[in-house]
């Protein structure tokens, strides 16, 4: 247990890494919140996730969605770490002709539905468990929301009818790092209380703190064990999590680190 | 008389008989399904069939989540809904990625009639044909709604199927349904109607009454908006003095801006448009609305007079 949580802290450092390169070279991108959902998404990846890089279109795998697309920076470094495409692809991130867009679509091999546009993931979501409830397959399904993200309306019709259809094969994971674009999520648009609105939708709730791997582990472990229902983990995050500077500072939602900080955070990071 | 039949009831019906061997259709409503005929798959398929309750953006996503995973998924809703509130989930989710999603919209244009403008969807085509990827098909008739939903069963790719509220005559002698390609329904050279859904009824009243009159009119039914048959319309741009296009729906964006399109990239002809001018409809009795909006047999029969003359 020790070991696996050394190395999946590891792996989640090499993925900020790969993140503030890849935004570094593009120019543009969302560090903030892709550096915030590092660790939950590491850890899915590479602990809990059944999936087979040489073959993305295995039926039987679980799915991911990120329905934040716009952190799609992470989405491609723990593609591009499990195998799916070469690691110097990514440096090819939001440039003309890349199979890596600047949200995610179709071309980039692990991405089934194209995301970008928010509050639709978590209806994805729920299609794709549907399916494997038609198809009798028991795979799982995983979807990433921002906590801004979720003031989109279609969320909330989502969140319905996921506990309407029963779907306990479907784990969300709401990214609660309490900043949006336009400042904190308390200012622009409350969301509080969050637990309490996502059980009186008929939720399974698992309250952790978003950078603890063993508890991330667990809550994975959680959720696969709740019946008749759907889970979500609310992880309350750092936004800019890992680089002193980007911690906490709206600004870093949506702007490419200069050289000069790239090198900072690379430091950081190493 | 021609049979009279309501679009939905085949659509429907023909849900239930594809259904039947192909297990990987599924059909999704949004609390509409006894009227747009899903519910009769949902009595024959319970376990591929799902209600989302009046909520359609989250319908439309969900299908696409679902056609990510092998499915053809089939979603019905009233047009105005699906094709405008849910326009967002129909681009990003279902269009961009170019997902096996038939969305077969009823109660689409004048014709639902008493319920009035809220319901009248007389932008959908428009909201539709202007995504990549989509397919946009508007059957004339009930047997022409089988052909469309075996087509899109049997195409790859988002599908719009316009369906209306009302019965509609069957027209006869409409030769082979093929997705993208006009079918004549009546050959002459002084000049063309072109028109879809319900109107195509309506010109072949007109055009057989101009017989009478001395006045030979092609009537050309488009029942695929897109990908439009570029050939029968500049076939007939070539051949006849005019076109006069017949659509129930604003006279922006839908048909008859497609037709536009083709004649004005390629040969330039006189093309006059029939549908509702930039209006919100109202409640009324169909035949009262299509009266009242300039768009019956008598209104396309006068207005071909009066090009010609």
């Amino acid at each position: 247990m020790a070991d696996q949580i050394k190395e999946l802290e590891l792996k989640a450092k090499l993925i900020r890494r790969l993140i503030i390169q890849m935004i570094s070279k593009a120019g543009s991108g969302h560090p903030g919140g892709s550096l915030s959902a590092t660790d939950l998404i590491t850890v899915l990846f590479f602990s809990v996730l059944r999936h087979n890089p040489k073959e993305p279109l295995w039926p039987d795998r679980d799915r991911f969605h990120m329905s934040k697309g716009h952190c799609c920076p992470l989405w491609y470094a723990v593609l591009a770490e499990s195998g799916y495409f070469p690691k110097e692809t990514l440096m090819t991130l939001r440039q003309l002709g890349s199979i890596l867009q600047g949200h995610p679509d179709k071309r980039t091999p692990g991405v089934d539905v194209a995301s970008g546009s928010l509050g639709q993931g978590l209806s994805v979501a729920l299609g794709m468990s549907l399916a494997g409830r038609v198809d009798k397959k028991d795979y799982r399904v995983y979807v990433l929301m921002g906590d801004g993200e979720i003031q989109e309306g279609n969320i909330w019709e989502a969140a319905m009818a996921c506990s309407h259809f029963k779907a306990d094969n479907l784990c969300a994971m709401l990214d609660y790092n309490g900043f949006q674009i336009d400042g904190k999520t308390c200012n622009v648009m409350a969301l509080e209380p969050m637990a309490a609105k996502w059980q009186a939708f008929g939720w399974h709730t698992i309250e952790i703190d978003g950078h603890d791997i063993k508890q991330i582990l667990a809550a994975y472990e959680e959720a696969k064990k709740i019946k008749g229902k759907p889970s979500i983990i609310i992880a309350r995050t750092i936004k800019g999590k890992g680089v002193s500077f980007m911690e906490n500072v709206c600004d870093f939602h949506g702007r490419a680190p200069t050289k000069e900080e790239t090198e900072i955070a690379l430091k950081e990071l190493a | 008389m021609a049979e009279l039949l309501y679009q939905r009831d085949i659509y429907g019906k023909t849900l239930v008989e594809l259904g039947k061997t192909n297990k990987d259709i599924v059909v999704l409503d949004a609390d509409l399904s006894s009227s747009t005929r899903t519910a009769m798959f949902a009595k024959e398929f319970p376990d591929r069939f799902f209600n989302f309750g009046v909520a359609e953006q989250n319908m439309i996503a969900s299908a696409a989540g679902m056609a990510s995973c092998g499915k053809i998924v089939f979603v019905s809703t009233f047009a105005i809904f699906a094709s405008g509130r849910a326009w967002d989930q129909v681009r990003n989710s279902v269009c961009y990625s170019n997902l096996n999603v038939k969305i077969v919209a009823t109660h689409a244009g004048l014709t639902v009639g008493p319920d009035g403008a809220s319901h009248q969807a007389l932008e959908d085509i428009a909201l539709m044909r202007v995504i990549p990827n989509m397919t946009v098909v508007v059957p004339c008739d009930g047997p022409q709604t089988a052909d469309a939903v075996k087509a899109a069963v049997n195409s790859k790719g988002p599908f719009y199927v316009r369906l209306g509220r009302s019965k509609v005559a069957t027209v006869e002698n409409k030769g082979e349904f093929k997705i993208g390609k006009g079918q004549m329904i009546s050959d002459g050279n002084d000049i063309t109607i072109i028109a879809c859904g319900v109107m195509v009824n309506e010109a072949l009243i007109a055009v057989n009454s101009l017989k009478q009159k001395g006045i030979k009119a092609r009537l050309i039914n488009i029942h695929t908006i897109r990908p439009i048959d570029k050939d029968i319309i500049l076939k007939a741009s070539k051949e006849t003095k005019a076109i006069v296009v017949c659509e129930e729906h604003n006279i922006t964006g839908g048909l008859a801006s497609a037709v536009d399109e083709v004649v004005a990239e390629n040969h330039p002809v006189k093309v006059i448009r029939m549908g509702v001018r930039n209006r919100f409809g109202q409640s009324g009795e169909p035949a009262e609305l299509l009266k009242e909006y300039n768009l019956t047999a008598a209104d396309i029969e006068k207005t071909v007079i009066t090009c010609i003359s």
